[in-house]
């Protein structure tokens, strides 16, 4: 027990606290927070996730940079979230500055403040951070006194909505340059360099990406014409960082456990990193690359210091497709073992439902509680080819068969519409498929064995978002009208099946897709949608209750751009890409002839199966070196 | 074997809900290697029993929870290594084997003693002390108590057991706090100031639980004894 903290020191006030809900969420003091003593750091960092605390709380990457920055003896890493509506009010109206859990003091103090950004629609959240701070939201306006605002993260990889407000973005993976920065920002400050200077030397880091240094021109038609470096010896083009050995690399063995409960309310073990899929949709698939998997004998440490640090009852595996870790058996097997005597519970998302995974969940899970997922992503196996999704409806037919044996009876099915080349037989697919599973169940569960049960088919639909650094990148999205249409037929499609009434729908609001369309691939000029938007009372706008469409396509117009020009717009494979000028690894080429294989309805086989020549290759590690499987097609 | 554990709950942790205090306390057995007893079934779960929830932000000398454990190696051993994985102002201050038989933490709740200040700056304009003696000679001391469903009246005489002043400005309680019949402090501070027609200023008082009693005599003659009386050291 940390007994020199006892002196309580809350940032709010014992009104505010009893006012706003969930107070829990700023006292911070939760388990295994780490406190340092101040006097003793030379740099402080506050950590934010720009969402409310339960999801913030909840994202594994936080965790293992709060971490690696404590196990810096000179370095103390903290933590911040958004203030809910409530307490935003009420700090905004009693001037009460933004503050950092552990030691309750004012973000404005900090050496840092690191902001992961992990989705499109929390770039207001990022200014409600900024300014809660009581910090100028324009990095061009921040002074010596001010903290050196960083961000990281997916959406990093398109920055430039976001570059009038971070001094730097990291590109990449966090293990591996913030040493580096941090150790050149206490020799600049030793040395007397102010904020500028460290910031030109900042930007000769690999990773890092110093928006003021960069200019960009226009064409007439709004496309880009130049982008370049505004100094001779700043990088103009910026190459992703990536940890190569994830065995022996920080992980938290003593994550903090919040006092609430939060989403994600377990041990987290990240299992791998990356995916070998290449579904040609998904963002996450192509910038994680290339896929490394950790020592699965560390795995098993980690899960039992974890557990005993935490003392949480559940622990998850964590990957993008866990199916696909090779050592998956052995670590369930010992998982199962080792939980099984102590309580402990098991979850295992992102596993594709066959023999084994069916075996492995009637283990670890309740049957009659639990349901399974699978997400084919696209109603026809035309379409699916289209997206690279190799998910058979053969495949998912044996699943279900096999799970409705096994007890199961309900099925989640996840699915995209307005996905390239879509027709109505496509979407009609997604209700043939759903009515095919239910048709599954009848057929596999006689009469006697149901119980007056029929399955329960949960058919949902989002609608796609084309993203940088993906073969869709070029794409043309569809408009919120197209959306609602394709919704709509998607609805009539399955209640014409003759299973329907064991077909749940559900479908997502399109005016946020559209809008996150527009973030996801928007450029510089977009800088002041987000200032005007958030300035007019917009923030939170991931919480649909809280999202104004209207302000955000009146304030689009008033700065003279369209949403048409950002997504309902198909681009030609030459023209400037606001992000062209990171380096993901992948290449351009490579994500034009998946483009052109896409629209010829052709596969690409997995990394595992043969080599695609994405381009990761030249970073020397991952799956890309693990010799007998190594094909290079290039 | 059960366990009666007592602890202290002060400082900024006072802002934590009962329900987050019990999971709380369901991750500290795990991370202290507590050979606690689970239920069984499907989703097992720690036999836990809390005796009274404390309003979130209150603080308490005197709380109590029960568990049952399969061993242990001492009740000081178990208080180190609960006291090992807590928090600062979550303080476990004593720990007891109790009897066979003995009604569970919950069940056993009759009465709580508070220690009740006000906040700077939101003392009654009363003088408090001229008004305990017409206060407790009352037959009845009726209130509107808000529920869930709408609101009901009370009736706090016989639910104060022991009401005194010992220093200006603070009031000390014995009340009711069974599950039937439980009084809030506030209630009965807010009945004292009506007689003069004065209302509590919004979150004026600063309230303390000092212990938490059961009654080893009858309704009428109570014999009202601390939770933490019950049980041994091993």
């Amino acid at each position: 027990m940390i007994e020199h903290i006892f002196e309580e020191k809350l940032a709010l006030s014992d009104d505010i606290l009893m006012r706003i809900e969930k107070p829990e969420r700023y006292i911070g003091h939760e388990v295994n927070a780490v406190i340092k003593d101040k006097s003793r750091v030379a740099v402080r960092f506050a950590m934010c996730f720009p969402d409310v605390y339960e999801i913030g709380m909840s994202h594994l990457g936080i965790q293992i940079l709060y971490d690696m920055f404590n196990s810096m003896e000179d370095v103390w890493c903290e933590r911040v979230y958004s203030p809910w509506v409530d307490l935003d009010a009420l700090m905004r109206r009693e001037k009460i500055p933004l503050f950092a859990l552990e030691s309750q003091d004012p973000i404005k103090e900090f050496d840092f403040l690191g902001i992961t950004i992990q989705y499109e629609m929390c770039y207001t959240n990022i200014l409600q951070i900024l300014d809660l701070a009581q910090l100028p939201l324009l990095a061009s306006q921040r002074g010596e006194d001010c903290p050196i605002v960083i961000g990281g993260g997916p959406c990093t990889y398109n920055p430039e909505p976001l570059a009038d407000f971070f001094d730097i973005f990291y590109i990449g993976e966090g293990e591996t340059r913030y040493e580096e920065l941090l150790s050149l920002y206490k020799n600049c400050r030793q040395q007397g360099f102010d904020r500028v200077e460290f910031l030109r030397r900042a930007a000769k880091i690999p990773g890092m990406y110093v928006p003021r240094f960069y200019d960009v021109e226009y064409n007439k038609d709004g496309t880009i014409k130049r982008f370049f470096p505004l100094e001779d010896d700043i990088p103009k083009t910026v190459i992703k960082e990536v940890v190569m050995d994830v065995t022996n690399t920080y992980y938290p063995t003593k994550p903090v456990v919040p006092f609430i409960k939060v989403i994600q309310d377990r041990v987290v073990l990240e299992i791998q990193r990356g995916c070998i899929r290449g579904c040609r949709f998904c963002q996450a698939g192509q910038l994680y690359r290339p896929v490394r998997e950790r020592d699965v004998e560390m795995l098993k440490k980690y899960a039992l210091e974890m557990l005993a640090n935490t003392g949480y009852e559940e622990i998850s595996l964590s990957s993008l497709s866990s199916s696909d870790y090779s050592k998956l058996p052995e670590l369930i097997d010992f998982l199962i073992d080792a939980c099984g005597r102590q309580h402990t519970n098991i979850s295992l998302p992102s596993l594709r439902i066959d023999a084994f995974s069916l075996d492995v969940m009637r283990k670890v899970q309740d049957i009659k509680k639990s349901s399974l997922t699978f997400a084919p992503e696209a109603g026809s196996q035309r379409l699916r080819n289209v997206i690279n999704k190799g998910l058979t409806e053969e495949e998912i037919l044996k699943g279900a068969s096999l799970a409705f044996e096994g007890g199961w009876t309900r099925v989640k099915l996840y699915f995209m519409l307005g996905l390239p080349t879509e027709t109505l037989e496509d979407i009609r697919g997604i209700a043939e498929l759903s009515n095919k599973i239910a048709a599954t169940y009848f057929e596999t569960v006689p009469k006697e064995q149901r119980g007056g049960n029929r399955c329960q088919i949960i058919t949902s639909t989002s609608f796609f978002v084309p993203k940088p650094f993906t073969p869709f990148q070029w794409v043309r999205q569809c408009t919120k009208e197209e959306f609602l249409d394709k919704a709509y037929q998607t609805r009539t499609a399955i209640s014409e099946q003759l299973n329907q009434k064991s077909i749940k729908y559900n479908w997502h609001e399109a005016d946020a897709s559209v809008l996150e369309g527009v973030l996801a691939r928007g450029d510089r000029r977009l800088g002041q949608v987000i200032r005007k938007v958030y300035e007019k009372g917009c923030f939170y706008d991931a919480w649909g209750e809280y999202y104004k469409n209207d302000v955000w396509l009146q304030t689009i117009e008033e700065c003279g751009l369209t949403v048409d020009f950002y997504t309902h717009r198909e681009r030609s494979l030459d023209e400037i890409l606001p992000w062209d000028f990171i380096d993901c690894g992948v290449t351009k080429e490579f994500l034009i002839r998946e483009w052109e294989k896409a629209k010829k309805e052709e596969t690409s086989e997995n990394c595992r199966q043969k080599c695609q020549g994405c381009g990761v290759a030249r970073f020397g590690g991952g799956i890309c070196v693990e010799p007998q499987k190594r094909q290079r097609k290039d | 074997m059960r366990i009666r554990i007592k602890f202290r709950k002060y400082g900024s942790v006072r802002y934590i809900g009962h329900l987050d205090l019990m999971r709380f306390f369901q991750k500290a057995i795990r991370r202290a290697q507590i050979d606690v007893a689970y239920t069984s079934g499907f989703s097992p779960h720690q036999i836990m029993a809390f005796a009274a929830p404390l309003g979130v932000g209150m603080t308490s000398n005197g709380e109590y929870m029960d568990i049952e454990v399969h061993s242990i190696v001492s009740c000081e051993n178990l208080m180190d290594k609960l006291n090992h994985a807590s928090v600062p102002g979550i303080e476990v201050i004593s720990v007891k084997i109790l009897p066979e038989h003995t009604p569970n933490a919950m069940a056993s709740v009759a009465a709580a003693s508070y220690t009740v200040r006000f906040r700077e700056g939101r003392a009654p304009q009363a003088e408090l002390v001229g008004l305990l003696p017409s206060f407790l000679s009352r037959e009845q001391i009726l209130i509107t108590k808000k529920t869930k469903k709408g609101s009901r009246e009370l009736d706090l005489k016989k639910g104060i057991f022991h009401l005194e002043i010992p220093s200006p400005g603070v009031l000390s309680m014995l009340v009711d706090a069974s599950s039937g019949g439980n009084i809030k402090p506030i209630h009965v501070v807010e009945a004292i100031l009506a007689q003069n027609g004065e209302t509590l200023q919004e979150n004026a008082l600063l309230i303390t639980r000092e212990d938490v009693y059961t009654n080893l005599g009858s309704e009428d003659h109570p014999r009202f004894i601390s939770l933490g009386e019950i049980g041994s050291d091993m």
